[in-house]
């Protein structure tokens, strides 16, 4: 079973009754965060949206919401979807102008707008190409039929004689031709999809399937292209919140005479929430750090008793979450294998650290609220928007910029909702970017979680038993591809300490640094070469393909490992994106340094709409995945974060990357999955057994130290 | 409060700026020159990367007052609606996915050709170690500096 199967397996209906995106409270949307129960829902969501439906919000089948004609023939298409640096924006508008049959520069594409585009639950989850990828193809296709159908009309002959292509409708008999935009007047399209649309098979696209550079890209290299952070509003000032000195911290005293004091400066007070608006940042900054404060910080726990905590404090009202086959729960303990192996193993919390922090700039215009901000979620900040100010979500309007991208960070609205409630306060609208500190300290992190797993197999190197124990990281990619008679996985939630929700890949990353660097153990211990062992496991023609591709690519087994250079192999599957990882690595046996030298990764994920944003996306995940395979973990103490700086948190720099080779493979007839995400779980287990290969020393912990 | 006379993409501005407010925040919220970015405000990230009378500078930790010498921001880089070689570099090995790093890895590429019309992949990689890119472009990066180097060092395009 893969992941996205056993994530809407897990679904209880009563949760998503309180995940109802009506129902869904601020409270209760951090307590589900804090429980590590949003990494989980996204597939659930993914086919309730695939189905057409998510509770009250039918996706509209008028062609008209989604796509507009004008009398010139240029396009617009409208969805929910946000661009963050996937590259979705060209991605999306490569398929429209494919089915529509119009060239790719026609098309332009308003996205994440509430006013604007139909509802949408989020761009997460690696939905996009897969859900949004087939709606607009749908729309694109109808339009083109209705299009053709109406010159038939006009010209009174049978459409099936008439031929759509670059923009036009033409009837090669008669010889007449009508552009798009002649033929619509610009009017809406208020046709409904038809029931079966016929779509333009991948093997015949001539715009999908191609390197169609980046939309906009000049305004990205010359620095127009206006960012969240960087909208202005006439009159806007800037704002600041004041923060606790720790988690969960009570207020005692405040002493705001000194801020109230300067020029312009108002300063917003409404319970634990204080905060200041001011003509100009500067003065925002000097008047929020001229307040005094004292809060109570509680006693809380650090890094040192994490993995004991969240192993001893299961989130009951959740339950655990179990999947098995074969002989049911206890099969790894229970079957006499001939090759045992137990171990466990342990990721950290980290940080997303998008280079673009939370930024927003609300206004109100009487009753209606405006707010232009970074996030995945528009319609989601939009309600909690509304639920905050107690206002229908109509009187509220988001709209996001392409934004400095987000990894699964940028979820929650809470800077939208601090910038609207100093702009009510104000009067004027206000803008508010958080810090970096702000940014590393008041988000939410991916969960840490220690793994436990349990295994035997024969001495031929047939796999017989596997359970998998995940505590609080989350189920993602726990379930294993290879054949296992009996398997027992089970995801365990824990109260955790910290906020925590959804990072690229979730719980996949951690799920597989424990999987294949235990698959690697075991085949050493049998005695096999780590790749013929998984192969001999393995039947999923996919992710055979991608191990075959990678290991061709790297050289597999051609170079013997020394005291100082090592190769390792790892791989899975999740969300339809296949991925193998190869990787070499340096070794100093006397400074225990680990260096990686070069990394292959071979990907698929079904028919490919863009191959130069896949592998601008595949490279970026192998990329960031170094951060927490190396060195990235967040340290805190009694309710504050210890390294909330750059200087202190060390993220991927170009000195610690690699020479990478991406192997894309695309598979025509099979359906577009997304592949933001999956590319970056290959990368830690794979470095982690280039270095057992060279040392002999298992590293079983992320970020992992020799 | 203080007037401070400021020479930017060679136009010469009289700002109201405060004591010690850093440049990149004049830039960003006095000149609504918004394409030179904040990223960490420590210096730790170059997204505010500039250029002042030749050499790289983080505007986020350059008092604006101080400066007497010449600016140069992203803005400033086009000549007669031309992107300079280093920005069309970019472009064209698209080496940016959401291209919030972009501004300041130009600048600081921008900064190094100048001197080092042909740097060393060692000489590359030390100069631009300070620029962070969370999206992960940097092989497409130092791709593109290299485009950019070979270009220049043939003669072709324009530096600045």
């Amino acid at each position: 079973m893969v992941g996205d199967e056993l994530e809407m397996k897990i679904q209880q209906p009563s949760l998503r009754e309180r995940l109802g995106w009506f129902g869904l409270d601020r409270r209760d949307f951090l307590k589900l965060c804090g429980g590590g129960l949003l990494v989980c829902l996204t597939g659930a969501w993914g086919e309730a949206q695939e189905s057409g439906r998510f509770r009250e919000h039918a996706l509209p089948d008028e062609i008209g919401a989604w796509i507009h004609i004008d009398e010139n023939g240029q396009i617009t298409v409208f969805t929910g979807k946000v661009e963050i640096g996937q590259n979705i924006r060209t991605s999306l508008a490569q398929l429209v102008a494919e089915e529509l049959r119009v060239p790719f520069n026609e098309i332009s594409m308003v996205m994440g707008d509430t006013d604007l585009t139909p509802w949408d639950m989020g761009t997460f989850g690696s939905r996009s190409t897969p859900t949004m990828g087939p709606q607009l193809r749908n729309m694109a296709s109808a339009a083109r039929q209705m299009l053709v159908e109406t010159a038939a009309r006009l010209w009174n002959v049978n459409p099936a004689t008439l031929k759509a292509a670059n923009g036009s409708v033409t009837n090669p008999r008669g010889g007449q031709s009508l552009t798009y935009g002649e033929i619509t007047h610009g009017e809406k399209l208020t046709q409904v999809m038809p029931a079966d649309p016929l779509l333009t098979p991948p093997k015949d696209w001539k715009i999908a399937g191609t390197p169609e550079p980046k939309v906009a890209g000049r305004e990205f290299v010359n620095g127009k292209h206006e960012y969240p952070s960087d909208v202005a509003r006439p009159g806007m000032m800037f704002g600041k919140v004041l923060r606790p000195s720790g988690f969960n911290a009570n207020l005692i005293s405040v002493d705001a005479g000194a801020a109230e004091k300067m020029t312009g400066v108002k300063v917003v007070r409404d319970g634990d929430f204080i905060g200041v608006a001011a003509p100009e940042a500067w003065t925002a900054e000097k008047a929020i750090s001229a307040i005094q404060s004292k809060w109570n910080v509680p006693p809380q726990i650090s890094n040192r008793e994490l993995f004991d905590y969240l192993r001893n404090h299961p989130d009951t009202e959740d339950g655990a979450r179990q999947d098995s086959t074969g002989s049911g729960r206890t099969a790894a303990r229970a079957i006499d294998a001939e090759v045992k192996l137990e171990q466990h193993y342990t990721v950290e919390y980290i940080a997303h650290a998008p280079l673009e922090p939370r930024a927003a700039v609300a206004e109100w215009n009487g009753d209606k609220l405006t707010v232009w901000t970074g996030t995945q979620r528009p319609f989601g900040v939009r309600d909690e928007l509304a639920e905050t100010f107690r206002i229908p979500s109509s009187k509220v309007r988001v709209i996001m910029p392409d934004m400095g991208s987000g990894y699964g960070g940028k979820h929650s609205g809470e800077c939208a909702v601090e910038a609207a409630r100093l702009a009510k306060a104000a009067g004027k609208p206000v803008k508010l970017v958080w810090t970096r500190e702000e940014e590393f300290t008041w988000a939410y992190f991916r969960p840490a979680g220690w793994i436990e797993i349990r295994s035997g197999a024969t001495r031929e190197g047939k796999l017989v038993a596997w359970e998998c124990h995940n505590y609080n990281s989350g189920p993602s990619g726990i379930s294993s591809p290879y054949n296992i008679e009996n398997q027992v996985t089970q995801y365990h939630p824990a109260k955790s300490p910290l906020r925590q929700g959804s990072y690229r890949g979730l719980a996949a990353t951690a799920n597989h640094f424990a999987r294949e660097s235990h698959m690697d153990e075991l085949a050493h211990q049998i005695g096999l070469d780590p790749l013929e062992f998984r192969m001999r496991n393995l039947t999923d023609p996919r992710l055979r393909a991608v191990f075959e591709a990678a290991a061709e690519r790297f050289g597999w087994g051609r170079v013997k490992a020394t005291a100082e250079r090592g190769f390792g192999i790892a791989g899975g599957v999740e969300k339809g994106g296949y991925v193998a990882t190869c990787a070499e690595v340096e070794v100093d046996p006397k400074s225990k340094t680990i260096k990686l030298r070069r990394i292959v990764e071979a990907w698929e994920s079904g028919a490919i709409v863009n191959p130069n944003g896949l592998r601008n996306q595949i490279m970026g995940a192998v990329v960031q995945a170094i951060g927490g395979a190396m060195f990235e973990a967040i340290q805190f103490r009694d309710g504050r974060i210890l390294n909330p700086h750059f200087a202190q948190y060390h993220v991927p720099r170009f000195s610690d990357t690699p020479e990478i080779d991406v192997v894309l493979v695309d598979r025509k007839d099979i359906p577009s999955a997304g592949a933001g995400e999956i590319g970056i779980v290959g990368l830690a287990p794979a470095i982690g057994n280039a270095v057992f290969s060279a040392t002999g020393t298992r590293l079983r912990k992320m970020p992992m130290e020799l | 409060m203080g007037d401070v006379l400021l020479k930017v993409n060679g136009a010469d501005f009289h700002v109201q700026a405060g004591d010690g407010e850093s440049l990149l925040s004049v830039l960003r919220n006095r000149l609504q020159l918004t394409g030179t970015k904040y990223g960490c405000g420590e210096g730790q990230c170059g997204a505010c990367t500039v250029i002042i009378d030749g050499r790289a500078r983080r505007s986020c930790r350059t008092v604006a007052a101080t400066i007497a010498g010449s600016i140069t921001t992203v803005e400033g880089l086009e000549h007669n609606g031309n992107l300079s070689t280093v920005q069309q570099a970019f472009l064209d090995e698209e080496a940016l996915q959401c291209g919030y790093c972009t501004s300041g890895m130009i600048m600081s590429a921008t900064a190094l050709l100048r001197d080092h019309v042909q740097p060393s992949d060692q000489e590359i990689l030390q100069y631009m170690n300070g620029n962070i890119c969370r999206c992960g472009s940097y092989p497409r990066i130092l791709a593109a500096v290299k485009r950019a180097s070979q270009r220049l060092a043939q003669g072709g395009g324009h530096g600045r």
